[in-house]
């Protein structure tokens, strides 16, 4: 009954269009004339509630529905309207709230309301409501999603979160990125901090199959990675002559952030695969950007429309679990020759390990088809480590001898590819030596001595025969 | 009415009650050999009295869920029991590795309990399998001491060795352990040996190797047996005491034996491949010289072309079976003798070179005081029973001679080994005592004629004279005598209370609860064992992995039922100092490692709060010493400060620091242990801990006891977004 309640709750909540249904029963459940007629419409609202829940994000549903959009001002709506409604076109909805609302909360009666998160609140210091650095930090800990975009002069507050996730920013507020090489030509001749960027990672789970032909224009602050942190990804580097500086003071001493080292654009995929992007630029989202033409620099060609649009939308896609989120089902070991998975497998044993992946394409789930995922048997260290082949179905097959060793072993499938989800499934199993029956009776080697003891035993017999029986 | 067929009755019963003088010594033994028996297994009750029924410190526990496991499954799924649940992720071939005596005993009295259709628990069964087992030995111990001197030594060794301390520390009620039933085994073995020896029948020896094979089937201490009676048999050959007795005795207990034996598993070819088992081999091929040679004697009658003969035979011999042990161990056919053999031979041997071997506190060399305590008057009567069975010198008596000598040395090495010992010790005080009290009271008796004819006969002359010297002595010597008479009991029963006070108060305390005096004289019990191996059988995932020091091993999988990585079975160094490393690094270093061995829980020890001395910190140095055996990364002097472990101020940054270090004193700072003491005062080491502000960053904090003996800590999974 708890679990049911609380789910109810939830529909009260994050539904407010559903809240109509789901006062009825709770109104009505007071007097006992009506049990009946309650019992039919709390059916109804678990009905309803079923069917949003299968609309929100779950295993088997990964993509992100419930978004929160935290804004400065509320003109950025307007201003980043396009990338907005490319989300919204493509089924997400977006609660915008203004970054120190005092009502923002993540999460209610232990349930987040949200799936995703997008802080497009570069300059906020404090959010509102129960919202600070640490909420952000469970959120994406929960397995949640997050875009963050600061820009110049960005507040501790986006810096730290930032910094959580192994993005450090650069720590002179008023410093920009700057680049003399590859600026985007513009009207205002001697403005090198409108970045013409192409230095995309290579990635088509990342960024789409389609090849990014028009560089992305960049205006904000860059950052580096933190080398401690082994799941940060640069996604759009600075070009070798970019450094971080502010552009209205001269350079006094050399720039802490210099050449391709800086990232301007840069993605999180945590162990439990959340996702986040952090970029130093909030105007890469805007629609001014997404329409404007783009020339580099030094480059003769001029693109009608800047490869902003194409570049945050297929990483919004990735962000949102809409590309690259593997599963694995169906894990499965037997003898060969045998269907039911053993508890125990013996040395020398012959098996058979299958396992099914699939890929969610956004709408559904695809058999993923790779020719490099591998199968450890594993105790301390790999004993058999097999590529497994597939049907290209999604089913994954292996079948290898049992190793000559005993111990309590594991099925390992470690795959960690650059964009997808990580599958890291470990299955535990024993593996026993010969029992004292499965050893061969007689081995033809031994005959001499089977021969010698015989004879032996024989020839006792005959002696003792004789001796006692013979005067 | 009624009176009359009573009376009858009673006349009748006195009638056949009246006894012939046989027959009431008769009488009196068998009730003597009851009372023993009886009080061999009574006063091994203390502990289920004082508690309650259960099993003992460590390694009862791991013979307990055997058992368990044997009654359940059946005997063939025990022999090729293969444990995943110790030694992750070795396992451990638990068929293979063990001696099944125990558990096939304790299995074998469960199942005819239950035939005879009493429904007892197994447990119970494996509580009270020692103490039956001592009562069993007391009547061995009689018969023994018949086969040695009279049936009287026989009475009175039963009755000393039903109550001697020094067998009841292994031996009281939940201690279920090998020894238990190996000491019956071993005397066993013994007795029907000199039976053998001393009847030269095959029947007994054929006995004697049964009883061998049941001694190697429960205890690696059958060793001492296959290297003890070889020993005997060598020194019977070179005093000249050479018989068909003991060549039948011997060849056919040593080769029917040695059959049997190499069915246990986890013995195996040992007795025909490893160092220790040669010294029997040889006696074995030498005894066939003899043969050869006393065949050899019979046939030539030419004294001098014999010497010559002898001389050439056994020196060839010893020559040739030299020449062969020396090819079988270069070869490498035949073990070299194992550390712990050389560590009784040496007993500094273990202390420089296995740690492992010296970690454990039984076995330590033994200390005057516990011969003391574990013998009481045993220690004097010892010397004078060897004074009486040289005094009355044959194979017997020369046996039970050399086991005492070489059980004492034994027993001084190792204080384990001191419950070997105490059957020996026994028999030869049940001699001395069995002699000087029949001395006494004949003399009491007064039977001149019988001194007298035997003083006759050494001397004839002057008859008149020695009489009345003998009529002058008699009443002195009456006198003295039951002086000595009374002082011998006073002596006897200052031992049986020094027995039961020991019993009661030192050897009955599971250790697994402990129990110590409030501050008004109550008795309080820590439970704390229990209560956190309760918590991981019902708070842990089933297949969760359990790091602690081996000590708890056996205890966390029989009573918590998760997996550990190393226990108390040390067969595997390498591992347990693996987690000798883990816990004497920095926190991210044993991270690493506990990571690569999937350890999900951490279990400590901790006395700080108690005052129970025997816990981790006080064993730290043991895993130090055994994790750098291994790891040369961990120094010992990085832990110690004027060579010394310290905890607090002045202790070693590293010691400050280690994960040991850490996981006990968590939090331990902010408690108040003893009233007018700074908090963090350890109560277990009386000092105030160096390290009050201890931060975990790997693992956090899952429960702790309630007088804190056992903290768990929960290893936390790999940083999300790092």
């Amino acid at each position: 009954m708890r679990g049911l309640f609380t789910k109810i709750h939830i529909c009260l909540t994050s539904q407010s269009s559903k809240s109509q249904h789901c006062s009825v029963p709770i109104q009505t459940s007071r007097t006992l004339k009506m049990a009946k007629i309650s019992i039919a419409t709390v059916f109804i609202a678990l009905i309803s509630l079923l069917l949003t829940l299968t609309h929100s994000f779950s295993t088997e549903n990964p993509t992100d529905r419930r978004i929160l959009v935290l804004l400065d001002d509320l003109a950025l709506k307007s201003s980043h309207s396009i990338f907005f409604n490319s989300l919204q076109s493509r089924g997400f909805e977006l609660d915008f709230k203004l970054s120190d609302d005092p009502k923002i909360a993540l999460q209610r009666y232990g349930q987040y309301l949200y799936d995703g998160l997008i802080l497009f609140s570069p300059t906020t210091e404090r959010f509102g409501g129960s919202l600070d650095v640490a909420a952000v930090l469970d959120f994406v800990d929960s397995g949640k999603d997050l875009i963050v975009a600061a820009d110049a002069s960005a507040s501790d507050l986006i810096r730290s979160i930032a910094a959580e996730c192994g993005v450090d920013f650069d720590e002179d507020p008023s410093a920009v990125v700057i680049d003399h090489g590859s600026y985007a030509v513009s009207g205002t001749e001697g403005d090198h901090t409108l970045i013409a960027a192409d230095d995309f990672i290579k990635s088509d789970v990342l960024l789409g199959s389609t090849k990014i032909e028009a560089p992305v224009l960049f205006k904000g602050i860059g950052h580096s990675l933190n080398p401690a942190n082994s799941l940060v990804l640069k996604v759009l580097s600075a070009s070798p002559s970019a450094y971080s500086a502010n552009p209205k003071s001269k350079l006094s001493t050399p720039p802490s952030l210099s050449g391709s080292s800086i990232s301007l654009v840069s993605v999180v995929q945590a162990r439990n695969n959340a996702r986040a992007v952090f970029s130093g630029s909030l105007d890469l989202f805007s629609n001014k950007f997404f329409k404007s033409p783009v020339q580099k620099a030094g480059s003769s060609n001029k693109y009608a429309k800047s490869g902003n649009e194409q570049f945050v939308t297929e990483l919004s896609k990735w962000v949102f679990h809409e590309r690259g989120h593997l599963k694995a089902v169906n894990v499965k070991h037997h003898r060969v020759g045998e269907t039911d998975e053993p508890a125990i497998y013996r040395i020398n044993d012959d098996l058979e390990y299958s396992v099914e992946i699939y890929e969610w394409s956004g709408s559904s789930w695809e058999p993923y088809v790779a020719n490099d995922v591998q199968v450890q048997f594993y105790m301390m260290s790999p004993y058999v480590l097999k590529t497994m082949s597939t049907d290209k179905k999604g089913l994954y097959h292996a079948s290898f001898k049992v190793p000559d060793v005993y111990g309590v072993f594991q099925f390992k499938v470690e795959y960690q590819r650059l964009g997808y989800t990580s599958l890291s499934l470990a299955k535990q199993i024993p593996v026993r030596p010969f029992r004292h029956n499965e050893y061969e009776r007689f081995i033809p080697t031994a005959f001499p001595y089977y021969g010698a003891s015989f004879s032996t035993m024989a020839a006792f017999f005959i002696f003792s025969f004789v001796y006692l029986y013979s005067k | 009415m009624a009176a009359k067929p009573d009376a009858t009755a009673s006349t009748f019963s006195l009638k056949t009650l009246k006894l012939k003088t046989k027959q009431q010594e008769i009488l009196i033994r068998v009730t003597i050999l009851c009372l023993v028996y009886i009080l061999a297994f009574v006063t091994r009750l203390f502990s289920v009295l004082r508690y309650e029924s259960m099993i003992h410190e460590f390694d009862p526990y791991f013979n307990y869920r055997t058992t368990l496991y044997l009654t359940e499954k059946g005997f063939y799924e025990f022999w090729n029991w293969f444990d995943s649940e110790s030694w992750y992720p070795l396992g451990r071939i638990i068929g293979g590795t063990l001696y099944p005596g125990l558990m096939v005993t304790a299995a074998l009295i469960y199942w005819i309990l239950k035939f005879l259709r009493f429904a007892v628990h197994i447990r119970e069964v494996c509580v009270l399998t020692a103490p039956f087992f001592a009562s069993n030995t007391t009547i061995v111990a009689y018969f023994f001491g018949k086969e040695l001197w009279d049936s009287g030594a026989g009475l009175v060794a039963a009755a000393l060795i039903a109550i001697c301390p020094g067998y009841i520390s292994r031996s009281v009620a939940g201690s279920y352990d090998n020894e238990g039933v190996a000491i019956f085994a071993l005397l066993l073995t013994f007795y029907l040996f000199v039976k053998a020896v001393n009847t030269g029948s095959l029947a007994w020896a054929l006995a004697s190797a049964f009883g061998y094979f049941y001694m190697v089937s429960a205890w690696g201490g059958y060793v001492f047996i296959i290297n003890l009676i070889p020993l005997y048999v060598l020194v019977l050959l070179i005093t000249g005491r050479y018989s068909m007795r003991l060549y039948v005795a011997y060849n056919c207990m040593y080769i029917v034996g040695m059959l049997l034996a190499m069915q246990i598993r986890f013995v195996g070819f040992q007795h025909v491949q490893s160092g220790e088992h040669m010294a029997a081999m040889g006696v074995f091929f030498l005894i066939q010289v003899f043969y050869f040679l006393v065949w050899v004697k019979h046939m030539i009658n030419d004294t001098k072309l014999f010497q010559a003969l002898l001389r050439i035979g056994v020196t060839s011999a010893v020559t040739v079976g030299a020449i062969a042990l020396g090819l079988g161990t270069a070869s490498g056919y035949i073990s070299p003798w194992t550390g712990r053999f050389y560590s009784l031979l040496d007993p500094t041997y273990a202390k420089d070179h296995i740690p492992i071997i010296a970690s454990v506190s039984e076995h330590q060399p033994t200390a005057w005081s516990s011969f003391m305590f574990d013998f009481h008057i045993l220690l004097f009567l010892f010397p004078a029973g060897l004074y009486f069975c040289f005094k009355r010198l044959s194979d017997a008596t020369i046996f039970i001679v050399m086991y005492g000598l070489t059980s004492m040395y034994f027993a001084g090495v190792m204080v384990r080994l001191i419950l070997v010992a105490t059957p020996a010790v026994c028999l030869i005080s049940a001699i001395a005592v069995s002699a000087t009290i029949k001395n006494l009271t004949q003399t009491l008796r007064g039977k001149p004629a019988q001194t007298l004819s035997a003083k006759g006969a050494g001397g004839t002359r002057g008859s008149s004279k020695q009489q009345a010297s003998v009529d002058q002595s008699i009443p002195l010597l009456k006198n003295g005598a039951s002086v000595l008479l009374l002082g011998a009991f006073y002596l006897l029963s200052r031992y049986a209370i020094h027995c039961t006070w020991v019993t009661s108060e030192a050897y009955s305390s599971p250790s697994i609860v402990l129990a110590a005096r409030g501050a008004h004289g109550q008795r309080v019990i820590f439970d704390d064992y229990r209560e956190a191996y309760f918590w991981l059988r019902q708070n842990t995932p089933s297949d969760a992995k359990i790091m602690s020091w081996w000590d708890y091993g056996y205890q966390i999988t029989a009573m918590g039922n998760r997996t550990v990585i190393v226990d108390n079975n040390t067969w595997n160094n390498t591992h347990i100092a693996t987690v000798g490393r883990a816990m004497s690094s920095y926190e991210d270093e044993a991270y690493e490692i506990m990571r690569s061995l999937d350890v999900d829980y951490v279990l400590v020890v901790f006395g700080g709060v108690t005052g129970y001395s025997s816990d981790d910190i006080n064993k730290f140095l043991w895993m130090v010493r055994i994790g750098g055996g291994v790891f040369p990364v961990i120094k010992e002097p990085d832990y110690l400060v004027n060579g010394e472990y310290r905890v607090d101020k002045g202790a070693a940054p590293k010691m400050l620091n280690c994960l040991m270090y850490k996981l006990c004193y968590y939090r331990f700072g902010e408690l108040t242990t003893e009233y007018g003491k700074p908090p963090g005062y350890d109560r277990a080491r009386g000092v105030e801990i160096g390290n009050k502000d201890v931060k975990l960053e790997y693992l956090e904090e899952a429960f702790t006891t309630s007088n804190w003996i056992v903290r768990i800590y929960k290893v936390k999974p790999p940083t999300n977004r790092w």
